[in-house]
C-alpha cells in the first residue's frame, strides 16, 4: 500500500549535469502511524521564504513511516504558539500530536521557536529555539524533526544526515558514472566525482568528513580518499590487480581493503597516514568485503573458502576466522549496526538476493526485503533503518527498510542509482 | 552468444586439413623425386602456412570467452581460439594483451570484482601455458560494473559473464 508519494525537485545549477528527480514512495509497515498535526509556522519576514518549514517536518516524519501528518487543508485553526491552541479542536479531529512554531529574530539572529504538544492530554512535550544556520531553514526543519522523532520514539533522528550513492547513466558502451551525495530525503544532490569508468564502494569516514571509494583508470583500479567539503582527492593505493572494498576503522585511521597484488584477493589493513599494509587473510579463496565491528576488534568479511560466498569474522590481530553464516545459498557483504549487535547482509536463497539482518550473538537471520536483486545494505546511524539498492522498473534504485517494523521506502530516478552509504550523524 | 559459439566450434574442426597435406608432402620426399617435387613441397608448406594464418586470424577475431554462472572454468570450445591468440603473442613478443574479467549482475559487487579477476586469471594461465609470456598479459576485473548488455534474465546474464581480450 502506498501511504504517500512525494516528488522532490532537485536544486538546479550544477553545470553539465542532468540531475533527475528522486521519487520517494513509502510502502509496507506493521504499525499504526501516529496522527500528527504540523501547523504552518508563522514566518513573517523569513530570510528563506522559499522553504515551508512545516512541510519539511511533515515530509521527514511521514518518511519514517511512524507518523501520519494531518492534512493541512483540514485544519480548523492555525496557531503558531501554545497559548493560541484550543486542544479540544485537535482532539475532535483525532490529532494525537501537534507541532506549532514561529520564526523570529532573537538578538539579531533568526531562530525557530517550536513546541510539540500532546493533544489528548493538553500538555507540552518539547519546547526549543533552533538557530537558523547559514545552511538554511530546511536544516532547522530537519533538526526539529530529529527532536520530535527522538521524543516520541526514543531513537535519535537521522533527518539531518546524508547519503552517498553511485549513478550510472548513458548507453552501455558510453556509460557515465557519478559519485553523489544528497540529503537523507534526496534533496540537494551534489556530484563528488564523475568518470567514464566505474566508480564503486563509497564509504564515509567515521567523522563524516571524508569518503573512500574505488575508481578505475586505464584498466587499473585504485582506492581514493576525498575530503567532502573541499573536494580534494588523494590516491591511497593502486597496486596491480584489485584495489577494492574500503572500510574505515572506527578511529578513522585505517582502512580494511581488498588487494590482489600478491596473487589472490586478500584483506589488508592500510594505515591511511603512512600507507603501511598489514595482511590479515591467507587463503587461496576469495576474501573480500571487510567491515569493522564498532569496537574495532573484529572484521567481518565475505569468503568462498567453503565453496560459496559466506560470512566470516576474524580478530584484527589475526587468528583463524570463524564462519558466521550457514543458511541459504550464500551470504555476503556484511556490515555492523552502530551498536555492534546486528549485521546487515545480502542473503541468497531460491528467492534471489535479499537484505537480511543477523543477530551477532544468536546468529539468527531475519530477511527484510523482497528481492530478487537487492544489495549494498548500509545502516542508518541510529540503527533503525537500512538503506540498500534494489532492481526497480526504471533500473537500479535505492530503498530503505526499518529493521523492527519493516516499513519500506523507495528512492528512484531514471537510470541506475546504487551502492548507497548512509552518513554518520552530522555533529 | 549462440552465434559466437557456433563459429568457434566450426573453426576448431578445420586444423585437420593441413595435417593431411603434410603427410602427402612427406610421401613425395620418400619417393626420391627431385627438382619440381621440392618446389611443390614448399608450395604445399606455404599453402599450409597461409591456410593456418587465415584460420588463426579468424580465431583471433574472437575476443570474448564466456563463462557459466559463478564459474571461472574455461569451456573446451575456447581451446582453438586461445591457441591462436597464444601463438600470435608468442610470435609477437612486443604485443600486449589486457584481459578484462566480467560477471553478471547477481551477487555482491566487490565479490563480483574478485570473481571477474578469477576469470581473467584463468584465461591468463591458459595463454601462459600455450606460450605467451607474463610481461605480455595483464588482468583487470570490472566485476558487474561494465555489462556487455543491460537488463536482467538468463540471456543478458550469459552475455555478461565473460573475459574480454583487449590488444593494447
Amino acid at each position: 500500500m502506498i501511504i504517500r508519494k512525494l516528488l522532490f525537485a532537485f536544486l538546479l545549477g550544477l553545470p553539465g549535469l542532468s540531475l533527475a528527480d528522486l521519487e520517494i514512495t513509502i510502502t509496507g509497515g506493521q504499525v499504526q502511524p501516529v496522527s500528527i498535526g504540523i501547523v504552518p509556522f508563522a514566518t513573517a519576514g523569513s530570510p528563506d521564504s522559499s522553504t515551508d518549514i512545516a512541510r519539511v517536518i511533515e515530509a521527514d516524519l511521514a518518511r519514517s513511516g511512524l507518523f501520519s501528518p494531518f492534512p493541512r487543508q483540514d485544519m480548523i485553526e492555525r496557531p503558531s504558539q501554545e497559548s493560541e491552541v484550543r486542544y479540544e479542536n485537535w482532539r475532535a479531529l483525532g490529532v494525537e500530536q501537534l507541532v506549532v512554531g514561529a520564526l523570529r529574530q532573537s538578538e539579531g539572529r533568526w531562530v525557530v521557536d517550536f513546541r510539540l504538544l500532546d493533544a489528548p492530554r493538553g500538555q507540552q512535550m518539547l519546547a526549543y529555539e533552533i538557530p537558523v544556520s547559514s545552511a538554511g531553514l530546511r536544516y532547522a526543519g530537519h533538526q526539529i524533526s530529529d527532536l520530535i522523532y527522538q521524543k516520541l520514539t526514543g531513537h535519535r533522528g537521522v533527518f539531518n544526515t546524508r547519503i552517498a550513492y553511485v549513478t550510472a547513466s548513458g548507453p552501455v558502451d558510453n556509460r557515465v558514472f557519478q559519485l553523489m551525495i544528497a540529503d537523507a530525503d534526496g534533496f540537494d544532490p551534489k556530484q563528488l566525482v564523475r568518470s567514464t569508468e566505474p566508480l564503486m564502494s563509497p564509504t564515509w569516514s567515521p567523522d563524516g568528513r571524508q569518503m573512500a571509494f574505488v575508481a578505475f583508470e586505464n584498466g587499473q583500479s585504485a582506492i581514493y580518499l576525498q575530503t567532502v567539503a573541499t573536494g580534494v582527492v588523494r590516491k591511497l593505493t593502486d597496486k596491480p590487480g584489485i584495489n577494492g572494498a574500503p572500510a574505515f576503522s572506527p578511529d578513522g585511521r585505517k582502512l580494511a581493503v581488498t588487494l590482489s597484488y600478491e596473487g589472490n584477493p586478500e584483506i589488508y589493513l592500510l594505515d591511511i597516514a603512512t600507507g603501511a599494509l598489514n595482511r590479515l587473510t591467507r587463503d587461496p579463496a576469495i576474501d573480500t568485503e571487510p567491515a569493522f565491528s564498532p569496537d574495532g576488534r573484529h572484521i567481518v568479511f565475505t569468503s568462498d573458502r567453503a565453496g560459496r560466498a559466506q560470512l566470516y569474522r576474524m580478530s584484527i590481530n589475526g587468528g583463524d576466522p570463524e564462519r558466521l553464516s550457514f543458511e541459504g545459498r550464500s551470504n555476503a557483504r556484511a556490515s555492523y549496526s552502530p551498536d555492534g549487535k546486528t549485521l546487515a547482509l545480502v542473503h541468497q536463497d531460491e528467492r534471489g538476493f535479499r537484505i537480511a539482518t543477523m543477530d551477532v550473538k544468536t546468529r539468527q537471520l531475519q530477511v527484510l526485503s523482497n528481492g530478487p536483486l537487492d544489495e549494498s545494505p548500509s545502516f542508518a546511524p541510529n540503527g533503525v533503518a537500512i538503506i540498500y539498492a534494489a532492481k526497480g522498473a526504471r533500473g537500479a534504485e535505492l530503498a530503505t527498510v526499518t529493521t523492527d517494523t519493516g516499513i519500506r521506502q523507495r528512492l528512484s530516478q531514471a537510470g541506475d542509482v546504487r551502492e548507497p552509504a548512509w552518513s554518520p550523524f552530522h555533529n | 552468444m549462440a552465434g559466437a559459439v557456433a563459429l568457434v566450434a566450426a573453426c576448431s574442426s578445420t586444423p585437420e586439413q593441413p595435417v593431411v597435406d603434410d603427410a602427402s608432402a612427406a610421401q613425395d620426399t620418400d619417393g626420391g623425386l627431385s627438382g619440381s617435387a621440392v618446389d611443390s613441397r614448399e608450395l604445399a608448406r606455404a599453402r599450409e602456412m597461409e591456410q593456418r594464418a587465415q584460420q588463426d586470424a579468424a580465431l583471433r577475431r574472437q575476443l570474448t570467452v564466456y563463462f557459466d554462472f559463478d564459474s571461472s572454468q574455461i569451456r573446451d570450445e575456447y581451446t582453438a581460439m586461445l591457441d591462436a591468440h597464444a601463438r600470435y603473442l608468442r610470435d609477437n613478443p612486443n604485443v600486449r594483451l589486457r584481459l578484462e574479467g566480467h560477471t553478471d549482475e547477481r551477487g555482491t559487487r566487490e565479490y563480483n570484482i574478485a570473481l571477474g579477476e578469477r576469470r581473467g586469471e584463468a584465461v591468463r594461465r591458459a595463454l601462459l601455458l600455450r606460450g605467451a609470456t607474463r610481461g605480455q598479459l595483464s588482468v583487470v576485473s570490472y566485476g558487474e560494473e561494465r555489462p556487455a548488455v543491460l537488463g536482467s534474465g538468463e540471456e543478458a546474464w550469459a552475455r555478461n559473464r565473460r573475459v574480454g581480450l583487449v590488444y593494447q
